[in-house]
Parts: C-alpha cells; structure tokens; sequence
C-alpha cells in the first residue's frame, strides 16, 4: 500500500487530483490555504487537464467552479468559513439551480477561532441554504470523502459541502494514495433557460426538486451515520459526534477505559440528517450527548427529548471542543468523577509583524502624524498594526474603505473639526474586496486617506500571487492588473506612492494626503506604500544585513520596544537599555530613524 | 507503543520542521501518527504549538498531563504549555537562564553554527541521546535527510549531531 505522510489540506488536494477534479479555484485563507497549494503541487500526478487558480475572491472562485460544472466537469471551489459569507449569493441560489459535473465546496471552518474573525458553522450556514454537508473526523477521512462527494454530487446533481476544520486541516497523518480516474470528458454546456436563468416562474419547482432531493440523499446508504457499538453495560445511553470532536471522543473514551462500553455514534453528514437515524435514537435510547463543532446543528434537528448538548448547555457554547472540555462534558454526562481544575495556564507570546516588515514602518508613521487619528484596518497581517495602535476597527475583507468612508460621514454632521481617517488595507485585500469601496467612497465624498499596503504578495497565508505580479497559481504567466490605473479609475485624484521605509518622505505624503481631503477641491486620498515582504525569499535576500547595533548613547526611553514594537528590540530592565536580538534583527533599519537618540546605528558605523 | 509529544515555540522558530521530523520518523518506524499544528496569524512570531500522538490514536490533540515528551524551544511559553506534560514527563527547554526541565542554550549554539533556526534540531537531538524519544539516532539522521533542503542538509545533520553529544 503506497502511503504519504501528509497534511490534512495535502490529503483534501491529492483527493481532489484523484477523483478528476478539472477546475479548481480558492481565495487563500487560514485554515483552507494549502488546500489548493496542494492541488498546484500535485499538478503532475493528474490524468485530466486541470485549471487552477488563486480568484480574486471567494464569489468569484465559487463562479468559475460552478459554471465548469455546467459543462458536465468536475470542480471545485475552496475557501475558509468566512469566504462562504463573500460567496454566500451564488452559494445559496445553486442549491435550487443545481450543477451537472460533480461540485464540492471545500469550506474549512475554525472553531476557536484561530485564525478568523468569528467561529461561523459552514454545517449550520448548509442548513439554511439546503446543501448537504460532510463532516470528516481526520486527514485520511477528509481524503476518502471526496470521491463518494463526488458521485453524490452528480447522482442529485447539487454542489456538495466537505466542511474540514482547523484541527483537520492542520493535523498530519499517513495516507493512503489511489489511482486518479480517468474521466475523460469534454466540455459540453446544454443551455436550459429555464433551470440556468431561473426567474421566480421558475422556482417553486426548482425548490420542490431540491426538497425531494434532499430526503433522498438524507437517506444515501453510504453517508448514514457510523455506530460503534458498546457492551450494553450501560444500556440506552449513546453518544453521537461529528468531526474532530468525534476523534477526539475516541482518544478520551480510550484513556478513561470506557471503549466500546457505551453505544457511539459518527455523524459523516450533519445535514441533511438521516430521518431514520433520528427515529432509531428516539426509539433506542433514553439519554443522548451530542459532541460537535461549533453550533448544534445536528441536535437541533435530531429534536430528541433526551438529547443535551450546546443548545441544552450540557456542552459549550463557543470556543473548540478540546480533550479538556470534552472530559469534563463527558464526565458530568455520564455521572463520573469530576477531573481536577485545570491549572492557570499562563499567556504565551503574542504575534507581531515581523522585523523589518514594511507594514510596521507604514503604521509608525500614521500614527505619528495623526495623534488623533481614526484608523480602520482590515484583514491579513496587517491586523498586527493593532500593536502599535495604528489599527482602530478590523471586521472583514474590504471593510476598512466602507468603515472610513462612515466614520467621516458621522463625524462631518457634527460640524466642527472632523479627525483624519487613515484606513489600511492590503493589496490583496484591496482586489478582494476594496474597489466598490473605493468607487463609494469618492462618490460620496468620504474625505479619507487610503493607504494600500502593497507588499506584492498575499503574505499572512504563505505569500499566493496578487494581480500586480504578472503570475498566477503554479507560476503560470498573466497579463499585470496594476493598483495606480483602477485607483484613478475609481476617481481618486490624489496618487502617490512611496516605500515606507523612507519615514521622511512617507510622512510628508501623508500630511500632503491629508491637506487634499480637507481643501475645498480635494476629496479621497490614497497613498500605495510600497516595499516586498520580507517573507519573500528574494525581497530578504536583496536587502540582507548584519543587525543593528544599539550604542551607549541609548536613555533606554523604550521608545523602540513600546511604540514602533520591532520584535527583534527588547529592553534589558537590568541596565535600562534596549537590546537587539540578532537572531531576528534583519537590519532593515527602519529603527534608526525611530530612536530619538540616535543610539540605534547600522553595524559599520558603530 | 504510545507517545504523546509536545514542541513548542514561537513562529519562525522552526517548530513546524521538527514536528515534521518527529512524524516522519514514526512513519518510517511503522507507527501510526497523527500531528497538530498551528499555522495563520500565530506563525508571525507568536506563540506556536505542535502535538504529535504516536501509535494508535484517533485525534492529535494533548489532553492536559497526558504528554510523554516535550520539547520547549521557547522558554516563556512554559508557562502557558507545561501543564500538558504529565507527572514525572521529559522537559527539554531551549533556554539560557535556570529553571525547570533539562536545559540547553540551543540558541547559542546555533549561531555559533551560523543559524539561530537550528536550535531545534539540537533540542531534538539531546531528547534523543536522553533517551526520551521512541526513536532512535540513526532513525533520525534519516528523517532529517529525507526532509531537509539539500543546501541546509548537512548543517541540520550537525546541529542534530552537536544536540547528541552536549
């Protein structure tokens, strides 16, 4: 048996390769990136010919996918939990639509969360839109799901929902390897006015198949829920679980010596859920624990008079179902001892933008100029702009534009001195979502600053190509989408760019960006900071340097740790000094320009 | 066999590698593994954890004192890891102050070596000589060849070499 080592997103990827997925299209985001990294990797173990791209948005990599299936293909669309709201509007009407080839939407949730904004259910986010949805406990099993998706998707013809979590995605484990299929198949796109361009007349039947569908595929055989049977030594009791939560019950029962004692249930598909799974609990047993992540949405349809968990608040609410949790869940369920509290757990060390990050030099000089600016952010790593208090609002891709725009809008009514808005947004983010923004923006007049933070790459989910790059998913040639034209387009008449390590130049911009939106003509600004991330090997390679040096001449103010937050600066509290860790020093030097005392100087001039 | 371990540091560190190397060696043991890891906003220099349960498990979480081993490459996050260790477990800490566990200062020694990144194959292979680990010394030296990048190879094999003989 050929077996890899893997990660939970490689396993999804080489799942995808082998059950001859032709389309693939994903907005980066954690914990879904290497999903279609994997993909892009594996592109040679393909059979069939296979497309592959990073979209600019999650809507639109929903789209392509979906109309590839229209031509009787096999696709996919990838995206975290808080992309399926961004391609929500598609997602919702294929339900009643339907597709031809195969479609999955590989939706990865984050209970937690780790690295998200909320702790959004795609299971429950399925329920409302009427799309079944599969629930895997492991890599291997997220794996072994994808072909009989798959078939599932064409039997019912419907978009099908793997939704893994963090703690799949991200866990390593050996998988097996199989034979990708070879489907051959063609493009062949039937027009059918009546389904494709569905109008109202349309729908109510649209709706009755996609109802009659879905009792059928509640009832498909190969997605039924899994038992594992226990010893009757404690008769009409069960647990059921889905996902990580259903492995991490496994592990738990182990450890306590209660395997196969206890009657244990592993829900593969949440919804639409088995009715004759729900009438065998009712039936069967008198108790039931329901262990899932994040909402209840199988015990709220399971409707059962014995069940408890998160809607009966015998489980958490929020946050992950940790080994912890579930212990003490488990032991009050089942009336056992109580496990000790669990100790203070001290706070570890929180993240920063990196040293000699672009962004941190961008952010210092904002704050510095405007003291009493508002300042709305958005989503990457950027977010860490928040460290140097550069960062007021963060809440979705895009929304620092809009978000600016209503501050100045609330704040001009008031009369009197309005404070300067300095939104920052990424490039990346500013293709995902920013444009419209913009476009609104200077329709309505919002005197803000818009600094677009250019680092040429999608740097928090591992450096994905953006539009300026000139190269798209696997390095593939592309035609330049450069920011400056659709800036101007969308009306801006104030352009500057400038590479933020110039502190000098950079702040002189931004009080010159400041003076257009408030003079009588004026109206948006936008400022493009512009330097690599220095995640990118060839930018950190281009501009290597031995670490700063800290002279004596150091008043040890902290001016350097506290407020510009360089990671690679700390103060020794023993000598009242700041020191230079030169394990992380890229002598980028930005610093230098920060030290009131002009103790911070490069290696050379010491 | 069953072993649970811990590694833990903060991004950069390296962390991702070493649990890379761990799991990989229980493949080539013939040992199921499972690993977990964190990756996102926490890999810019914040605290990361991996777990890794070797042998029959189902989930790659650690339930709080039950890990066999765990290896610290950054020392103030035992604060925030250590109580996943269980009683009377192996501490290995990449430090150079004083405290709990067995100590080394890694950190110096990997930028004698050139790279202060190498840290975490010496705490590897001070676990290792401790006999903490279910694997052996050759087996690791062929885990790291099998996963390193050529031009880093036999620097990785050194630093896993020096961390042996501390």
């Amino acid at each position: 048996m050929n077996k890899e080592l893997m990660m939970g997103n490689d396993a999804i990827g080489r799942g995808l390769i082998e059950a001859g997925c032709q389309v693939a299209a994903a907005y980066p985001g954690t914990p879904s990136t290497e999903i279609l990294q994997s993909v892009i990797n594996r592109k040679d173990q393909a059979v069939s010919p296979l497309h592959l791209e990073w979209s600019v948005n999650e809507k639109i990599a929903f789209e392509v996918a979906l109309a590839a299936s229209y031509t009787g293909k096999r696709s996919v669309a990838v995206m975290k939990q808080v992309g399926l709201n961004v391609a929500a509007d598609p997602f919702m009407r294929t339900a009643y639509l339907g597709v031809k080839g195969g479609m999955l939407t590989v939706v990865a949730d984050d209970p937690g969360p780790h690295s998200s904004q909320n702790e959004q259910d795609t299971r429950l986010f399925c329920l409302q839109g009427r799309v079944p949805v599969l629930d895997p406990a492991s890599p291997e099993q997220a794996k072994a799901m994808i072909k009989p998706a798959y078939q599932l998707s064409e039997k019912y013809e419907m978009n099908i929902v793997l939704r893994p979590t963090t703690r799949v995605c991200h866990s390593r484990q050996s998988v097996e390897l199989k034979e990708p299929v070879q489907l051959d198949r063609s493009s062949a796109f039937k027009p059918d006015t009546g389904r494709w361009c569905a109008t109202p007349a349309f729908l109510p039947a649209l709706h009755r198949t996609l109802n009659e569908k879905l009792e059928k595929v509640a009832k498909e055989p190969e997605w039924q829920p899994k038992k594992k049977e226990g010893n009757n030594s404690q008769p009409r009791i069960a647990l059921v679980a889905s996902g990580i939560a259903y492995a991490n019950l496994v592990d738990l029962l182990d450890e306590l010596g209660l395997s196969n004692t206890i009657d244990l249930y592993q829900v593969l598909m949440p919804y639409p859920l088995s009715p004759d799974f729900i009438a065998n609990l009712k039936e069967n047993y008198d108790r039931l624990l329901i262990l899932e992540e994040t909402y209840p949405v199988i015990e709220l349809q399971l409707g059962h008079p014995g069940a408890v968990g998160k809607q009966s608040g015998a489980v958490p609410k929020e946050g992950e179902l940790s080994p912890d949790i579930l212990y003490r869940t488990l032991a009050t369920f089942l009336e056992l001892d109580p496990p000790a509290d669990l100790p203070a757990k001290g706070r570890g060390q929180r993240p920063s933008l990196c040293p000699g990050c672009p962004h941190r030099a961008a952010f210092y000089s904002i704050k510095k100029c405007f003291p009493e600016g508002i300042f709305p952010s958005d989503i990457g790593c950027y977010t860490l702009g928040m460290n140097l208090d550069a960062v007021h609002t963060v809440h979705c891709m895009g929304a620092c534009i809009s978000q600016g725009a209503g501050f100045h809008q609330a704040y001009k009514q008031d009369g009197g001195k309005i404070p300067t808005v300095v939104v920052t947004i990424g490039d990346s983010t500013f293709f995902h979502a920013g444009i419209p923004a913009l476009i609104n923006a200077v329709l309505q007049d919002a005197r803000i600053i818009v600094v677009i933070l250019d680092n040429s790459t999608t740097a928090m989910t591992g450096g994905q190509p953006v539009p300026t790059m000139g190269f798209t998913a696997g390095g593939r040639k592309s035609k330049i989408v450069a920011i400056e034209p659709l800036v101007k387009a969308s009306g801006v008449e104030f352009i500057e760019s400038c590479d933020p390590y110039n502190h000098m130049r950079f702040e002189e911009l931004l009080k010159k960006a400041d003076a257009h939106t408030r003079s009588e003509e004026g109206g948006v600004a936008v400022l493009i900071s512009r330097h690599g991330c220095l995640m990118t090997p060839a930018v950190r390679k281009a501009q290597d340097a031995p670490p700063v040096i800290i002279t004596d001449q150091c008043l040890g103010c902290g001016l350097c740790v506290d407020t510009f937050e360089c990671p690679a600066l700390s103060m020794d509290k023993e000598n009242e000094v700041a020191v230079v860790d030169p394990d992380r020093c890229h002598g980028c030097g930005t610093c230098i320009q920060v030290c009131p005392a002009q103790a911070i100087v490069e290696e050379e001039n010491k | 066999m069953k072993q649970q371990i811990l590694v833990s540091g903060i991004g950069g560190q390296g962390v991702l590698f070493l649990t890379k190397v761990i799991a990989q060696m229980a493949v080539n043991h013939g040992l199921p593994v499972l690993t977990s890891e964190d990756h996102g906003m926490a890999q810019r220099g914040g605290t990361v954890l991996s777990t890794l349960k070797v042998g029959d498990f189902a989930a790659p979480l650690i339930r709080t004192g039950q890990a066999d081993v765990a290896l610290i490459l950054w020392d103030d996050n035992l604060a925030a890891h250590c109580s996943l260790l269980k009683e009377g477990g192996a501490l290995f800490v990449n430090s150079d102050k004083a405290g709990e566990g067995d100590r080394i200062d890694g950190s110096k020694i990997a930028r004698e070596m050139g790279n202060s990144v190498l840290s975490n194959l010496i705490l590897l292979g001070r676990a290792v000589r401790k006999k903490a680990l279910f694997c052996s010394e050759e087996e690791c030296v062929v885990a790291i060849r099998q996963l390193a990048p050529a031009k880093f190879l036999e620097q990785n094999i050194q630093a896993f070499t020096t961390g042996l003989n501390l």
